[in-house]
């Protein structure tokens, strides 16, 4: 599904240049749930923003379902993200004036899907996420773990490829965290694609795959035995 | 423009950000208010001065004729050139169109006026009741000539103050006779002329009943016509010095005067205080204008200031909306279709608004100096259009930014 040979990317701060990454080689199977670990500043983030063509690698290859994701303008990479790509922030980034059924059908009017259909397709998957009694509310009457279940529903709304959670726990308490990641191994089980950035060891251990990432460079690539979120709720 | 589903888009964007909204609309819509009921009282007073300096601005023509200096087809220099009342009929009728008020005038510089034991000696002039507004004659006592005088010949007498004071002291002269070399005139009104003594020392009596009675059978000393007020100053002198050169040749032809001829026939035109007037008009044209145009500026800034801080409020919203799929284009679209939507409609209200306003309050207002104001519906809608071009020009380079930058950086924007 995701192939990446020797990535590099350096940000310019002032005078000094920053190699945040120094030469990634990773691949990901379909069906794959992984889970990409480092401390602060190791350039996880990064990795997952050029994955999701939020950000743009200075070199190295990146191909995502058999499709060359290289010299990107604007507009190719923001249907790209629409049709391959579904987000999950930890800050969940809700349109603060839109309902939560509203902020799902989003992805999918930038499909130019009708209204209707829209809607259909947004309450289905806030069904999912087990909102849909929610689908009028605005973000601000969501708790936090709601709204990253909301956010989900929105990821998944364009039936990506690929789901990228950017610390989709970092926001969120124990219980919450657990029953996100519940949600996600669902998701997963269905044979969604799944990337996960967190530093927290407990998250990552509920992923099947973890990539540790140290300095730019990826230190360590294990499959890891699954443990279960619904195990702890 | 005309998709459907983006306006749809847009109008729930506005009415989920309702004090956003109506905050843009309200600079406009009030912008636009406040330029109409200015340009409204800028062209009322406009109208006020017209009206009230409009007898002081009217611009007149007189035609008086003196003897010829040049031989012309055959007939020798010399020759006395005598206005007729066909030549003022005539002329009258052919720039009808362009004339207000005219009055021929034939008269006696100095003729023996008495009242009883008192005499003096005093003009005569025979005029018709145009011949009060060229003069600017004003009525204390009485009345001036009118149509039935003319009509009836009737042998009737406005006098100036001055010779009033002379020959009946206190004495209430309407109704008085007066003689002129004889001749019983009745007197029907005291004038005042801004002119002075010599001016006031006149009387004014119907032009026929002036030719009667001191033997002038249809002769005419002079002609004098004022001219329709024109929009502006420049208007005014091509008009009269076209109808002073045409009445010149016109008066030549009839009484066979060679065309470079200066001293037979004279026609003067008088733009001197017609100028101020026209200038004073002008000025408060342009200060209105100016006014005006520093309100559109007024607006233009704030307009592009609001965009400026909605695009700046929304740059995370944008991002958020790039990161799940939208195109730098649909980006920019959304933020001008909003803003042009915006202060297109809110600056429709506040033009209504101020219209209404105006033609509410316009009537009710007593003033001599502010008069029927009003707007210039295209002036008005244009400043409109303008607003929106100036309000969706001002939006587009910040939403041009916001949509260039990419969406990592946008929802790091807290």
């Amino acid at each position: 599904m995701i192939q990446i040979k020797d990535l590099h990317k350096s940000y310019q701060m002032g005078a000094n240049s920053l190699h945040v990454l120094k030469g990634i080689n990773f691949n990901v199977e379909k069906g794959e749930l992984v889970s990409i670990m480092g401390s602060s500043g190791s350039g996880k983030s990064t990795l997952l923003n050029i994955l999701g063509m939020l950000d743009e690698a200075d070199s190295g290859e990146y191909i995502l379902d058999g499709l060359k994701v290289k010299n990107l303008n604007e507009r190719i990479a923001a249907s790209y993200r629409n049709e391959f790509l579904g987000f999950i922030f930890q800050s969940f980034n809700l349109i603060n004036y839109k309902t939560a059924l509203d902020n799902v059908s989003l992805p999918l009017y930038y499909q130019g899907i009708k209204r209707k259909e829209r809607t259909d397709k947004a309450m289905h998957y806030l069904e999912k996420v087990g909102l849909a009694e929610w689908a009028e509310h605005l973000p601000s009457e969501l708790s936090g773990g709601q709204k990253q279940r909301v956010a989900i529903a929105r990821a998944l709304a364009s039936d990506p490829k690929v789901l990228l959670a950017d610390e989709p726990t970092g926001a969120l308490d124990t219980k919450t965290s657990y029953e996100v990641m519940e949600l996600i191994q669902g998701i997963n089980d269905e044979g969604k694609t799944i990337l996960v950035v967190t530093h927290e060891h407990d998250i990552a251990q509920m992923t099947k795959r973890i990539v540790n990432l140290k300095d730019g460079l990826i230190i360590d690539d294990t499959k890891v035995e699954q443990v279960r979120a619904s195990s702890y709720v | 423009m005309f998709d459907i589903e983006r306006w749809q888009e847009i109008f729930e964007t506005l009415r989920k950000n309702k004090l956003r909204t109506f905050l843009t609309g309200l600079s406009v819509a009030s912008g636009i208010f406040i330029l109409v009921i200015l340009l409204g009282f800028g062209k009322g007073i406009e109208n006020g001065v017209k009206s009230e300096f409009e007898r002081d601005a009217t611009n007149y023509i007189t035609v008086s004729t003196w003897v010829t200096t040049k031989e012309y087809k055959g007939l020798n220099p010399g020759r006395f050139i005598q206005l007729k009342n066909d030549d003022f009929n005539t002329i009258s009728k052919v720039y009808d169109e362009f004339f207000d008020k005219k009055s021929p005038s034939y008269h006696l510089w100095s003729a023996l006026v008495s009242y009883k034991n008192q005499s003096g000696n005093y003009r005569i002039q025979g005029v018709t009741p145009g011949y009060q507004e060229i003069e600017n004659a004003q009525i204390i006592n009485g009345r001036f000539l009118n149509d039935a005088d003319i009509q009836e010949t009737r042998k009737v007498g406005v006098i100036g103050r001055r010779l009033k004071q002379d020959l009946f002291k206190d004495e209430d002269p309407i109704g008085k006779q007066i003689s002129i070399y004889g001749i019983n005139i009745t007197v029907i009104g005291v004038f005042t002329d801004p002119g002075g003594e010599r001016d006031e020392s006149r009387v004014y009596m119907p032009v026929n009943t002036a030719q009667i009675a001191f033997n002038g059978k249809d002769n005419l000393r002079s002609m004098w016509w004022t001219i329709k007020m024109a929009d502006d100053f420049e208007e005014a002198v091509a008009l009269s010095n076209t109808l002073s050169q045409n009445i010149e040749h016109d008066v030549k032809v009839r009484h066979t005067v060679a065309p470079d001829d200066t001293s037979a026939v004279r026609v003067y035109n008088t733009l001197e205080e017609a100028k101020k007037i026209y200038s004073l008009i002008d000025k408060i044209k342009m200060v209105f204008w100016f006014v005006g145009i520093g309100t559109i500026i007024a607006g233009v800034v704030g307009v592009g200031n609001i965009m400026l801080i909605i695009v700046k409020e929304r740059t995370k919203e944008i991002g958020i909306r790039k990161a799940i799929g939208a195109k730098p284009f649909s980006i920019i679209s959304m933020i001008l279709q909003e803003a042009v939507f915006v202060t297109m409609f809110a600056g429709l209200f506040g033009l209504i608004a101020g219209l209404g306003i105006l033609e509410m309050v316009g009537p009710q207002i007593q003033s001599d100096f502010i008069k029927y104001p009003q707007v210039n519906f295209q002036i008005a809608l244009t400043t409109v259009f303008l607003l929106v071009f100036a309000g969706a020009l001002a939006g587009f380079f910040p939403a041009y930014r916001a949509a260039r930058i990419k969406p990592i950086i946008a929802l790091r924007d807290e």
